[in-house]
């Protein structure tokens, strides 16, 4: 048993910490939303030029074939920074199901643009009567001559309106439930019949709502059979979301533990009550047990399906109480600052409360985990 | 023992629902049931529908306009306001420095400052609050140094709530800075429209304006405007105190937001079938409910208690912390009950004029903005840690 990193993981997140460290004070990442796209242009070039947006891709798609723990340890320096780029959404997202499900000439044409940074890609998956659940698929897509036709709704896509291809899963067949039936297409959000409503998010982030009519896409991967590679991305993605949470929690903890010892009330540090330290001991256990997780659900992406999938729902379900946790003692213990929108520790706060919408949330991965039979 | 209202509080509940049905503006209702901004105006016409009644002042005694109520009424009072819709009351000049001035202010300072309270034509804003002084609140720094028939005022007051609606204040500030905190403390009334008054606005993490930093540069306030004694505001700070700590339970609010909640659940669909019917989502429920009827029980035996000539003491401090944690539970589950449609962060649909088409279900816009605003509950008012020192201290005797 080694829970080390290996040299190559170690440059890894020596260099997404430096990136994060000299680019992503909160002073600079309020610039970087500002901008048009929402989030650092320039960022996100430096991003691809770094070979970060390389990293997770198999090495036949021109990338570096890294696993569970490479997105572990970026991901974990970008909740540390509360980045704003479409990493999730594009590299690990649409680009992790269009290298797991497409053919060569699909992910020639589109992944090394996403590799360099100069496409984004969407994955629109969730539908407005769905919750969480990534197979209650209503979106139809029929075939027109040689190609497909989708018609459709998708909810809040993950900067789905920066997006120049979108990954849209559709019903090819099966009942509207079901894991059979699932395809994915590659779809062209300019084209007449793609309605794209942008909007931004409570942790500062873009999404989108995606209405498709009649809209030509391009199908990715085997008809109605995409389902496995579906979960497949969707688990990677979580594991994002859990080593973004273990980073937010990190830095919550640390701005907050650093105010118990310097704001004054009554004469002395308030991080002399035995309450606040109590609570802040809480934080902590709560930080390393979500940390335990992102490592358990970052080293299963590999795994068997069963195996990972259960783990994977386990790690989502903890980290989003304990991210909550965090968020609300971090909020509470700096009083009325906590409250504020230029305290930073607000930012956390209001990022780690919403990592539990994205992918599912505490209630969503509790429940699917009971279901999920055991691995043999 | 008897739990029931007894007929007359009956007929006073109907009597308040009768009122309510045509004196509450329906629009203002419709905006505080969907989570929109409210403006100046709205709360001015709410009090102004209050005063034509005689309701607004339920603290007062008649003779200076109030209701002369009992707690269970103003109980009963409160949660049909909360059912109804209505906002809540500006407390800071009808509940916070209207009962000082009934009881240190002098002949003048009543005849001047209540009924202009009553018609709305001061609005009030509180100054207790300062950068260095939050649950220390006896620690406030902001000077207020004799001369002549004034006093110069210096310092920053912050957390102003509606300060920027605001034309009065009323600060703490110190007046000797030579003895024990709390001695050296004077209640001063404040016209903000005075030259070096500063309003600033702080953006709380919801993105809204809600409260203020008020900055105090050399302002010039005539001694007139000083209540009770110079260097004895600390007494009226804390008999203020108890009067914001009255109704803080917050019983028909939470019942309002429950419901509030039951009706998204039933309205919102996930995978075929409603959220009411999902059995997470039912438990979950089930548990904020019971713990709400529990807290609506402790309310009203100190409520039954206070009626009985009892003077509510740490028994609030338990009101508030339960309280204000039953209705962050629900604004919890209301945020979750719409899932990922709490997620876009749309700020216009929270403005009344808002007629484009919501993102997500209609409902769906205020939930996680009122779920982060709602932490304030915990903190402000005397934080649920400096309750709990309360009873803690009071009722515990640690
Ligand atoms: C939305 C909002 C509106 C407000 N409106 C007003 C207003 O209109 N007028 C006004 O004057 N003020 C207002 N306040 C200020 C409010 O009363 C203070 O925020 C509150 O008293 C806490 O003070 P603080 O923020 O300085 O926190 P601190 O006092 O710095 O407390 C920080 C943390 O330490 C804890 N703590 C402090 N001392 C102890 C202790 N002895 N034991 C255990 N824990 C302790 C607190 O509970 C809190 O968790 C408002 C605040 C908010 C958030």
């Amino acid at each position: 048993m080694d829970f080390t990193l290996n040299d190559e993981q170690r440059m890894l997140e020596e260099t997404a910490a430096r990136l994060v460290r000299e680019r992503y004070g909160f002073e600079q990442r309020r610039r970087h939303a500002a901008e048009p796209t929402g989030y650092g242009a320039g960022i996100w070039a430096m991003m691809a030029e770094l070979g970060l947006t390389a990293v997770p891709f198999p090495e036949g798609d021109g990338g570096f074939a890294g696993g569970g723990v490479e997105l572990l340890v970026l991901h974990q320096q970008f909740g540390r920074g509360l980045t704003l780029e479409p990493y999730l959404a594009s590299v690990v997202l649409g680009g992790g199901l269009l290298s797991r499900l497409g053919a060569d000439a699909q992910r020639e044409a589109v992944l090394p643009q996403v590799i360099a940074g100069e496409t984004i890609l969407a994955l629109a998956y969730a539908e407005p009567s769905g919750g969480y659940d990534p197979f209650w698929i209503e979106t139809k897509a029929e075939r027109a001559g040689d190609g497909w036709r989708l018609s459709g709704a998708k909810s809040v896509v993950l900067h789905g309106d920066g997006a120049g291809r979108l990954l849209v899963t559709a019903r090819t067949g099966g009942g509207t439930g079901d894991g059979d039936g699932i395809s994915v297409f590659l779809v062209d959000p300019t084209q007449a019949g793609v309605g794209v409503r942008g909007y931004a998010t409570i942790d500062g982030l873009r999404a989108a709502e995606i209405t498709l009519d009649g809209a030509a896409g391009e199908l990715v991967g085997p008809e109605g059979a995409a389902a496995d590679a579906l979960e497949a991305t969707l688990a990677a993605g979580c594991v994002a979301l859990c080593a973004e949470a273990v980073g937010a929690m990190e830095q919550a903890c640390e701005l907050t533990l650093d105010y118990l010892k310097t704001r004054q009330q009554f004469g002395a540090p308030i991080g002399r009550n035995q309450v606040l330290q109590h609570r802040m001991v809480d934080m902590r256990i709560a930080l390393e047990q979500a940390r335990s997780m992102a490592i358990l659900a970052a080293c299963s992406l590999e795994a068997d399906a069963a195996e990972r999938e259960r783990r994977i729902s386990a790690a989502k379900a903890l980290i989003g109480t304990s991210g909550r946790f965090v968020a609300e003692q971090a909020i509470q213990m700096h009083g009325g600052m906590g409250m504020t929108e230029e305290a930073a520790v607000s930012h956390f706060a209001k990022r780690l409360v919403m990592i539990d919408h994205w992918l599912g949330d505490s209630d969503y991965h509790t429940a699917r985990f009971a279901e999920l039979p055991e691995a043999a | 023992m008897d739990i029931t209202y007894t007929a007359e509080e009956q007929a006073f509940r109907a009597e308040v629902r009768d009122f309510l049905r045509d004196g509450l503006p329906g629009d203002i209702s419709d905006k505080v049931r969907g989570g929109r901004r409210l403006t100046r105006d709205d709360h001015l016409r709410w009090h102004a529908a209050l005063n034509a009644r005689g309701w607004l002042a339920v603290h007062w005694p008649t003779e200076h306009g109030g209701t002369g109520w009992g707690p269970v009424q103003r109980h009963i009072f409160d949660e049909e306001c909360a059912a109804a819709g209505a906002p809540q009351i500006i407390p800071f000049g009808v509940n916070m420095v209207a009962p000082v001035i009934i009881k240190f202010g002098t002949e003048e300072q009543k005849r001047h400052y209540l009924p202009r309270i009553l018609d709305g034509t001061d609005w009030w804003c509180q100054g207790y609050s300062e950068p260095g002084a939050g649950s220390d609140l006896a620690s406030v720094k902001t000077r207020a140094v004799r001369d002549g028939d004034h006093y110069v005022v210096n310092g920053q007051k912050t957390w102003t709530t509606l300060g920027q609606h605001a034309n009065m204040i009323f600060c703490l500030v110190r007046t000797d800075a030579s003895v024990k905190p709390q001695e050296g403390i004077s209640f001063l009334l404040i016209d903000m429209d005075t030259p070096g008054v500063t309003v600033r606005p702080i953006i709380t993490l919801d993105g809204e304006h809600e409260v203020n930093e008020v900055f105090l540069d050399d302002v010039r306030v005539p001694v007139d405007n000083l209540v009770g004694e110079e260097n004895k505001g600390w007494t009226c700070a804390k008999y203020l105190l108890t009067y914001e700590r009255t109704g803080i339970a917050g019983v028909g609010m939470a019942k309002a937001a429950l419901r509030h909640l039951k009706s998204v659940a039933r309205r919102q669909e996930r995978c075929g079938r409603a959220l009411i019917d999902d059995p997470i989502f039912r438990r979950r429920l089930a548990e904020v409910e019971i713990d709400l009827m529990a807290l609506e029980m402790t309310n009203l035996r100190v409520v039954a208690a206070v009626q009985g000539g009892g003077v509510p003491g740490a028994e609030s401090s338990i009101l508030k912390v339960r309280g204000t944690e039953i209705r962050q539970a629900i604004t919890d589950l209301l945020r979750r009950a719409v899932g990922p449609y709490a997620l876009p962060f749309q700020h216009e649909a929270l403005e009344s004029g808002f007629n484009e088409e919501p993102v997500g279900p209609d409902y769906a816009a205020p939930l996680a903005p009122q779920y982060f605003n709602r932490r304030k509950l915990s903190i402000y008012g005397g934080s649920n840690e400096i309750q709990k020192n309360i009873v803690a201290k009071m009722i515990l005797g640690l």
